[in-house]
């Protein structure tokens, strides 16, 4: 990892004020991400996974706050920027796509206007030359008769095809970080499939960077170099995506590779993780993942233990791989499965 | 668009014609000689016949009709029973009276509305949204002829600032507009709260906001256009509501417009006036209608032309 690191978050924190109560909704969050890669952000619905994304480029909404930590970009804290330089940022050198192609175009503006507009806030293109570029974005992200596209209403799109413009109008100034929260979860197996080779050719092709957030090993596997593993608005393990599907340290880690199919085994049967995602009003005190996790102590319960960089250049959050370990010494956490089953 | 707008155009056709079968009934069945009532209480039987037979009301009700509807087609209104004169030469300056008073009521409503409205969604909860909501509540509950009255007491009365009563000149017209307007901008101001709010939280506001627009520009270009598609259709029937309270506004400013000329010639019983203003305000607001309609669709290209 001696590569040039393009962002580099530490100690995120955002929360929400609600009624005078502070949602810790990320909670110190930190991954490095090597300039050209792809990172993958994995966790289940509610582990912080959107509110980390949205605090790189500060689109939270209202009474969400960045409450410390830093955001490392090319060598800017971008949570100390005034909001004039954060919006010269957004769409230009970090853009973002987001999971709801059918709600992100704004349905009263033509697919050009809107691929437009960002090219003129950031190249100051006028509207000729606007439309050539879209025409010719529109064709670098697969989308047939460009030229009828950008006349059109998002309304007269399919979601695949508005998921392709989005992507369009994300890359329109040639951004180094791409931002993909969940960018294939409402559509289809096929077309799910498509947007993703399109994202990792387009990738290779422009030199980018990519933050791909998604709760789905398999498109972890397809798509990723880095992985971190998001748990209770806190980062529980951070591997290359060989090291993570080859050797999982995290208890919860093995507990969502256990739940993607695998065809390599006799295991047919998925195994979800056993319980829920604790909500960030009533967090754990200790590990936050003590309450499901089969393997917790007491210590776990009482201490949260910190992200820690192992041997292998791997990091994880999790008391077994601690000297203080008071559980079983010859644990393997790789067996959960028949550990879970026997208590 | 044009095969919309003439589709438009041939429905308004049985709307009309409901709109003139209702009034005439009314003022035919409503209690009264008419040829009594112009002839004056002592006139003699035959002179009452023979105005009777002169205007035709010994004719079946549908017979008169017809021929009310075979004149009035081609514009033809016929004479006032009252006055003896033409009753388009009667009406056509209470018409631009009334017109004036709806249209300005109408601009200053949207205008105050929308602002207000759009200060209230943006800045949610703050001071200026909770004042702007209070305000409107009172604009929206409190009777109009009141406020008329409220506003001709102080600003007229007690400091002299306007003038009480009338219609013409830019000071006449400031009063009158505020009370018919008000209620209409409460209204619109919190459509266009709830309107822009429920905008603001929509997922094309953050890809808005993640292009690096500026806020202003989220605001205006990205929210407000969704946004009015609601506010539109409730400024037309403003523009409803906003005639009847013509009526209102005109008698507490003694404004001689078609709201006072109606009232007047209802009592004295000039049949030939009251159908025309009526018929008149009905086409009014039918137009008033289809233009909400167009610039609806002209906002919101979602829906479809057929
Ligand atoms: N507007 C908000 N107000 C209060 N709390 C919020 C708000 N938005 C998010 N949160 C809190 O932040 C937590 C993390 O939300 P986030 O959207 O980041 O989850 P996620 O990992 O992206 O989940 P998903 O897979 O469902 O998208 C949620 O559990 C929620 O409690
Ligand atoms: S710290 Fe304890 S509870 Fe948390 S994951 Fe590790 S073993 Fe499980
Ligand atoms: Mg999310």
């Amino acid at each position: 990892m001696n590569q040039e690191t393009i962002l580099d978050i530490n100690d995120l924190r955002t929360s929400f004020l609600v009624d005078g109560f502070e949602v810790k909704a990320v909670d110190g969050v930190s991954f490095k991400l090597p300039k050209g890669k792809t990172i993958g952000i994995v966790g289940e619905s509610g582990s912080g996974k959107s509110i980390t994304a949205m605090s790189i480029l500060q689109l939270l909404d209202k009474p969400g706050k960045i409450m410390g930590g830093e955001i490392n970009f090319k060598g800017r804290d971008l949570t100390k920027l005034s909001e004039k330089e954060i919006r010269d940022i957004r769409g230009n050198e970090i853009s973002m796509i987001f999971q709801e192609p059918m709600t992100s175009l704004n349905p009263v503006y033509t697919i050009g206007q809107q691929i437009r507009e960002t090219l003129k806030v950031h190249q100051g293109l006028d509207k000729q030359r606007g439309t050539k570029k879209a025409i010719e974005l529109l064709t670098l992200v697969g989308i047939p008769s460009p030229e009828q596209r950008v006349k059109q209403y998002p309304h007269e799109l399919s979601g695949g095809m508005r998921q392709r413009v989005m992507i369009a109008m994300a890359l329109a100034c040639n951004p180094e970080l791409l931002i993909a929260d969940e960018p294939t979860t409402a559509l289809d197996v096929t077309i799910q499939a498509q947007i993703l080779e399109l994202i990792k050719d387009l990738q290779s092709e422009l030199g980018m960077s990519v933050i791909m957030i998604t709760h789905d090993m398999g498109v972890v596997a397809e798509t990723c170099d880095y992985v971190a593993v998001m748990y209770g608005g806190k980062v529980v393990e951070y591997q290359d995506v060989k090291s993570i599907f080859k050797s999982p340290k995290h208890p919860y880690t093995v507990g969502l590779l256990n739940s993607i199919p695998r065809h390599d085994t006799d295991v047919d049967e998925l195994e979800p993780i056993k319980g829920n995602v604790p909500s960030p009003k009533d967090m754990p005190e200790g590990c936050r993942f003590a309450p499901r996790c089969p393997f917790a102590t007491e210590l776990c319960t009482q201490e949260l233990p910190t992200l820690d960089t192992q041997a292998d250049g791997g990091e994880v959050r999790c008391w077994i791989y601690t000297d203080r370990w008071d559980g079983d010494p010859e644990v393997n956490v790789r067996e959960s499965k028949r550990t879970a089953e026997s208590e | 668009m044009f095969q919309f707008i003439v589709r438009r155009l041939i429905q308004l056709i049985p709307v009309l014609l409901g709109v003139t079968i209702i009034v005439f009934s009314l003022m035919h069945l409503t209690p009264g000689n008419p040829a009594q009532i112009i002839a004056g209480e002592s006139a003699p039987k035959e002179t009452i016949e023979q105005i009777e037979n002169r205007l035709g009301l010994n004719d079946p009700i549908p017979v008169q009709y017809f021929h009310f509807l075979k004149d009035a087609v081609m514009l033809d209104f016929g004479t006032s029973w009252r006055t003896s004169l033409p009753v388009s030469q009667e009406l056509a300056p209470k018409f631009w009276v009334t017109l004036e008073l709806a249209v300005y009521s109408t601009i200053f409503s949207i205008f105050l509305g929308l602002i207000a409205g759009i200060i209230s969604a943006v800045r949610q909860y703050s001071i200026a949204d909770v004042g702007i909501m209070l305000v409107a509540l009172f604009g929206l509950s409190m009777p109009n002829f009141w406020f008329g009255l409220m506003l001709m007491q102080w600003f007229s009365l007690q400091l002299g600032w306007l003038p009480p009563t009338g219609w013409g000149s830019p000071q006449q017209i400031i009063l009158p507009v505020i009370t018919l307007g008000t209620m209409g901008a409460a209204v619109i101001a919190r459509m266009t709260r709830s309107s822009m709010l429920d905008v603001i939280s929509q997922d094309y506001i953050r890809t808005a906001r993640a292009k690096g627009l500026k806020e202003r520009v989220v605001i205006y270009r990205h929210a407000l256009k969704n946004a009015l598609i609601p506010v539109v259709t409730v400024i037309g029937l403003q523009f409803g509501s906003l005639l009847a309270g013509a009526v209102l506004t005109e008698t507490v400013f003694a404004i001689n417009g078609m709201g006072k000329l109606m009232v007047d010639r209802i009592l004295a019983r000039d049949f030939p006036v009251v159908q025309a203003s009526v018929l008149i305000i009905a086409v009014v607001f039918v137009f008033v209608n289809l233009i909400v309609d167009i610039s609806y669709k002209f906002l919101n290209k979602r829906i479809n032309m057929d």
